[in-house]
This record gives structure tokens, sequence and C-alpha cells, in this order.
């Protein structure tokens, strides 16, 4: 028998195939069940106007009763958004990839409330500890035991 | 069997070895033949001993029923609503009454219990009250809401649409199958070691009581139900100020230590404790049994998890604060080389005694303090004692700062001695033990008569750990008579000590067992009573608020200028 995860996750990209993503919101890889990557942008009128950025997921066994590992993806050219949640190397501070995951949650709308995260930014600026998180950050994001400041992410 | 080997001896004398408590001799293996060691076991409680009790994971449970109990009574709810209740208000019985009585739903709401009411249009009364009694139920295998009955049910987590699917959810009837619920549950119990799981569905604040925890793991993770009983027991063990959970690695016992319970009395007893068991349960008869057999000993009142009678918690803790800030400076010292301070010729050391004797010149010198060892154990031995005139002499800064670091070292080098001391004597017991076996298998030695050794190293190893503490102690401890007279008693046992480990150090041949054995027997009893003496003695003195200290010790009253270490 298939692994939850890998029921759930097929069942997750054929509702993406099927009924496609909200806007400002593209799938660019799902080759397998480790890892996805998509392209998120904010529509109308905010501080990230024009600007794409990549997201990538990584799922491990336990997806979806545990969290993904969510990131930015910051290489080949690519940037994290200027945010007081988000890294300079990508990682996202944010409750729901957390301690408020929930099972019921989806890749999708993970990628939504990324989107509105963004879209509500008020001053584009870096965590006040980014040189010192970046130094020493783990590569899996997950590993880190994130202090939640904000109630709204 | 012949029975001409034991005639002249009087190994069997000892009734305890075959009157059927052998079980008990079994269980710490250490019940000797000889009477002499029985120190004292008497009923009265020493000075240095702290009053506490073992108790059982199954005993804590007891506790907890017994306060779910009570608490159920007197709020009029089921067993698992209390449950909840004590967990949130972490087991502080007299607040979760005031507050239930003060606004009953408001708490089962923030206990994950009840679910909060949208909040209501301005207009409405300003304070709303429920009049139902909470009540939770578990709800193993519910079907899906009447409402949806038509249709197939699909689990939101997995997407199993399997016909017959076995569904479950708390009281705020969010449906997932069971096996979502089990690996949910699972996961949060062994990974995350939590013990309050709300409802896998979004910003759901409902709470699993434990019998749907247990319904949903019976089937596929029996195993895990145990390990959710400890997470309840730690976390009452953690909310009771007069309990501590045993810090030695798997084991479930709590001890029990009401008089340790209080900042202030931490500032006269020293609450050394101890579970009761042994080793790492299930490894009991691992290859390294001496080692991890050891008795869980540790602090109740520090995180401290060995004996560091007999200096106080505050103490003890500044001075390993001290050993860290300064650990590079003193990392020299642990080396198990020196050289010989004759011929200069490095010598290793490799057992727990001080007395070295270089191979090349024959010069025979103490480790600690690099003097000849003829002075050691007569009456002007004062290796354990620093001589503070240096200091007293020292006017300027730079040679202040130079005799103070001479201090620290003074004492942390006899500190660090003992510890490895007492690492190197484990060693030797390995050592022992191995040839003991063997002086069973050639001669006709038998198990019993060879345990003298174990003792004699079990006790050496005991008294070391006191010694380590005692310098912490004298570091602190300002001048003056008191002192003098805690490190005569300090030497005493020491030179004692000293005396044991080199007996231990010898040669073991069967021809010479039966001296060896009086010697080191004697031996054993004596060093014994010194370690008894530094103890009681230690700990009146911190009855009788006899001891002073150079610095500031919290809960003390603060050193006279005069006696401040510089
Ligand atoms: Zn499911
Ligand atoms: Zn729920
Ligand atoms: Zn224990
Ligand atoms: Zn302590
Ligand atoms: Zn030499
Ligand atoms: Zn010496």
């Amino acid at each position: 028998m298939a692994s939850i995860s890998a029921r759930r996750l097929s069942k997750e990209l054929k509702e993406i195939m099927n009924e496609g993503c909200p806007v400002g919101i593209t799938l660019l890889k799902a080759e397998d069940f480790v890892s996805w990557q998509f392209t998120i942008q904010v529509m109308g009128e905010s501080l990230y106007k024009d600007e794409i950025f990549t997201l990538l997921f990584r799922f491990d066994r336990d997806y979806p009763i545990s969290s993904p590992a969510v990131q930015f993806v910051t290489v080949d050219g690519k940037v994290s958004p200027v945010h007081p949640h988000v890294y300079s190397n990508g990682h996202i501070c944010a409750s729901i990839l957390g301690s408020e995951w929930s099972p019921v949650l989806s890749v999708i709308s993970v990628c939504v409330t990324l989107q509105s995260m963004l879209a509500s930014c008020k001053k584009k600026e870096r965590p006040a500890d980014n040189d010192r998180y970046v130094r020493h950050a783990p590569d899996n994001p997950k590993k880190t035991q994130w202090h939640y400041d904000d109630d709204t992410v | 069997m012949s029975d001409v080997e034991y005639s002249d001896d009087d190994y069997y004398d000892d009734e305890d070895m075959y009157d059927g408590t052998q079980d008990d001799a079994d269980d710490d293996g250490m019940d000797m033949d000889n009477e002499d060691f029985q120190i004292d076991a008497g009923p009265k409680r020493k000075p240095y001993e702290t009053e506490h009790e073992s108790l059982s994971q199954a005993e804590v449970e007891r506790l907890m029923r017994r306060e779910i109990e009570q608490t159920r009574n007197i709020l009029g709810t089921d067993e698992s609503v209390a449950g909840l209740l004590l967990r949130h208000m972490s087991w502080n019985k007299e607040r979760l009454i005031e507050q239930y009585m003060d606004n009953p739903s408001k708490l089962t709401d923030a206990a994950g219990i009840t679910i909060p009411e949208p909040p209501s249009p301005a207009s409405a009364a300003p304070v709303r009250s429920r009049s139902s009694r909470p009540s939770s139920k578990p709800l193993p295998h519910k079907r899906p809401s009447p409402s949806k009955k038509d249709e197939p049910f699909v689990c939101p987590i997995c997407f199993d649409d399997a016909p017959g699917l076995e569904t479950s959810g708390l009281d705020c009837n969010h449906q997932y199958c069971i096996g979502c619920w089990t690996a949910y549950l699972s996961s949060k119990i062994r990974d995350e070691g939590e013990h309050f799981i709300r409802c896998m569905a979004e910003g759901c604040s409902i709470v699993a009581p434990d019998c749907f925890v247990h319904a949903s793991l019976l089937r596929d993770e029996p195993e895990t139900w145990p390990r959710f009983k400890e997470l309840l027991a730690r976390h009452y063990v953690s909310c009771n100020p007069s309990l501590k959970f045993c810090p030695h690695p798997g084991c479930t016992n709590t001890v029990s230590c009401p008089g340790a319970s209080s900042k202030s009395s931490l500032l006269s007893i020293v609450p050394t404790v101890s579970c009761g068991a042994r080793g790492i349960p299930g490894q009991e008869k691992g290859p390294d049994s001496i080692t991890v057999a050891r008795e869980h000993k540790f602090c109740f009142g520090c995180p401290i998890d060995s004996d560091h009678r007999p200096v106080i918690c505050n103490v003890a803790k500044m001075w390993m604060k001290k050993c860290a800030d300064d650990s590079e400076t003193a990392n020299w010292i642990k080396s198990n080389t020196k050289e010989c301070p004759k011929c200069n010729s490095t010598i290793e050391k490799n057992g727990g005694c001080n007395h070295m004797t270089c191979k090349k010149c024959k010069n025979e010198f103490c480790w600690v303090c690099m003097g000849p060892w003829s002075d050691h154990g007569t009456s002007w031995y004062s290796c354990n004692r620093y001589e503070e005139k240096a200091g007293i002499e020292a006017r300027d800064a730079q040679s202040r700062s130079r005799a103070s670091l001479e201090r620290y070292l003074h004492y942390y080098n006899r500190w660090a001695n003992h510890e490895q001391s007492a690492k190197l004597s484990l060693e030797l017991y390995k050592k022992t033990e191995k040839k003991m076996e063997e002086m069973q298998i050639t001669s006709s030695l038998t198990w019993i008569e060879v345990q003298f050794m174990k003792k004699a190293v079990e006790e050496a190893d005991k008294c070391r750990e006191t010694l380590k503490w005692t310098y912490a102690m004298a570091y602190y401890l300002c001048r003056g008579n008191h002192k003098e007279l805690f490190e005569d008693n300090q030497r005493d046992l020491e030179h004692a000590v000293e005396e044991l480990s080199e007996l231990l150090e010898q040669p073991i041949e069967s021809d010479t067992i039966p001296t060896l054995r009086q010697k080191v027997t004697d031996k054993t009893v004596y060093v014994s009573k010194r370690n008894e003496i530094v103890l009681d003695d230690t700990a009146n003195g911190f009855l009788e608020g006899r001891w002073k200290w150079n610095v500031h010790v919290d809960g003390f009253d603060d050193p006279d200028p005069a006696d401040l270490a510089f």
C-alpha cells in the first residue's frame, strides 16, 4: 500500500491539475513526492509588485501529519522576498509551518497563506537577527526552533 | 564438593546470604560476608541524609487519580474533564476551583474541553453562561455527521474513501479516519513529547481526552500508550515541588522529598536522594555490570545528577560555573601525564592512587602536589591545605591576580584529580573484576570470598566523590578555625582513601588473598568512618549556621569585607 504521504500528494496534485492553482501561483515542478516547486507572486498593489519568487516544498514520509519543509529558493539567481519573517537564505518564520500546522492544510493552502503574508507587508526589511540566523541555520528549516513573534502569520 | 576448602573460613557465618533474603542480596550484589561492613544501618537518619521516598510510575498515577477524584467531586464534572482541567492548570487544584467557580465555560474553553462560542454581537448580554456541565466522552469509531449520510466519507487528510472506513472525532466532531488519528497522536507523543494534543482541524482547540488517545492507539500503536502515560506522570511530577523524576536514562521512578521542596531548605541541607533503582533498566546484567549497576543517586535541589555532599546546591552550582568559565586555564591539569619532579621523565597515571613512583629514578612523589610522598600521611601533611600567605603579601594587582589564580588552581587541581581518580578506579575495578573471575576458575575461591574488592572500590569511589566536593566547599569557605577543622577532617579522609587505593592496586595473588582481604576490609571500614565524620560535621555545621563564605552566596549574609576572597 502506498504511504499516506504518497496518496495524499497524488490527490493534491490531481486537484491542482484539474482545477489549476489560485491566481499568482503556478506549479513549477512536481516530479516526485519528495519535493515540489511553485512560483508565487503578489497580485495587485503591494510592495512586491512585479517580483516573482520560487517556493520549495520538501515532504517526508509523515506528511501531512508532520508539516512540509517550506522555503524560498535562493539559488540560480532566485532571491527570497525582503520581509520581516523571511530570512535571506529563504527560511520562513511562520507558525502554520510549525506549531500551528494542521494535517488538514495543503500545499496550496500554504502557498496562499504565504502569498497573503507578502501582500500585507508594510515595510520591506529582513528579520532583525537575519545575519546571525543565516550563519548558523540548518539546511532544513524544520530543524529550527522558531519563535513566533507575530500571531498573524 | 569439598568442604575442607572452607573449614577455616567464616565466610558462611553470615546467615543473611542463605536465609531466603538472597533476592535482596542479588539486587545490589553488595551484601557482604563480613558484618563489619554493616555500618550503623540503624533506623535513625544521619544529619547528612534527607528523608525521601521513591515512587514507581504506578504510585504516581495513584496520586494523580486521587487528585482527579477530589477535583471531580468538588466540580461535579466527569473524570476526564477533571483531569484535563488539572493538567491545564498545572495541577494547581485551589486555583482551578477558584477559576472554575468564577466562570466554568471560560476555563473549559481554555482547557480545550468545550468549543468557544463565536463572539456574540454587540447587543448580546455582556455575560454569557452555559448551564450544562461540560462532559467529554470518547467518540471512537463514530460515523460522519448525519447530514452527510448519503455522501461517501472521504478522510480530509489521507483522502481515503474506502467504504466502511472507520472514523472518529472529538467533541468538535471533526471527523478523520482512525489511521490518520493514530499517526497524528503517535507523532505528537513520540516526536514532540506532547500530552495535551489538540484536534487535527486547523485552529480547532479541542484537546483529545485520555480515553480517546487510548482508543486510537489501541489497535495499531499500543506501544505508544505507555509513553503517553509516562508523559502524563512526568507533567504531574514537574508541577509538584516535592516530587522529582529520576534523571537516570530510561528510569521512570519518581522521588518524593517534601523536606527539600523550598528554596530556603536548600541553604542547610544537601538533599541527595536515590530512586532505589540501579543501572539502566533492562541492562542490569550487561558486560560492564559495575558501571551500569550504579545506584540512581541525584540531587533533589539542583540539576547536578550526582551526590554533591557535603556542599550545598548554591555553592556547588557556583563552583561548577567557575570551573566552566575557567576551563581553558585549568585544562592542562586533567592531563594524565606529568614529569617526574626529580628526573623529568614522563610519568603516566593509570590507577586511582596518588602515590607515584618514577620507574626511572625511583623517586616517590605525590601526583597532586608533586611533593615528596614521604611527607604525606605524617602530621605535617598538608597536601589539601592552601597556604594563603602568598595572597596576603601580594600588593599590586598583577600579583594579586596571579595569587588568585594560584589559589583557584590549588582547589581545582584536587577537585579534578578526585574526579579523575574515581574514573580510573572504575577502570581498576573492571580489571579487578576480571581477576576475581579468573581466581574463581583457577582456584577454590568463591564468589563471596572475592567480593571485598568490589566493596572497597565502591567505598573509595564514594569517598572520592565526597572529597571532590570538599574542595569546592573549601574554596569558598572563609578562613578561620572552622575552615581549619574542616580541612583536618578532609585531610584525614584523603589520607585514608589514598591508603585504600594503594592497597587496591597491589597485585592479587591467590596465596596472599587472605592477608590482602583482611587489610582491605579493615581499611574500607576505616575509610567509611572518616567519610562519615566529614559528612556529619559539615551537615551539622550547616544546621548550626557555622559555615561562613568568602563570597556572596544567595541566601546567606554577605561576608565581612576582611573575609572576602581576592
Ligand atoms: Zn485518513
Ligand atoms: Zn476539532
Ligand atoms: Zn532511577
Ligand atoms: Zn544540589
Ligand atoms: Zn624520576
Ligand atoms: Zn600531595
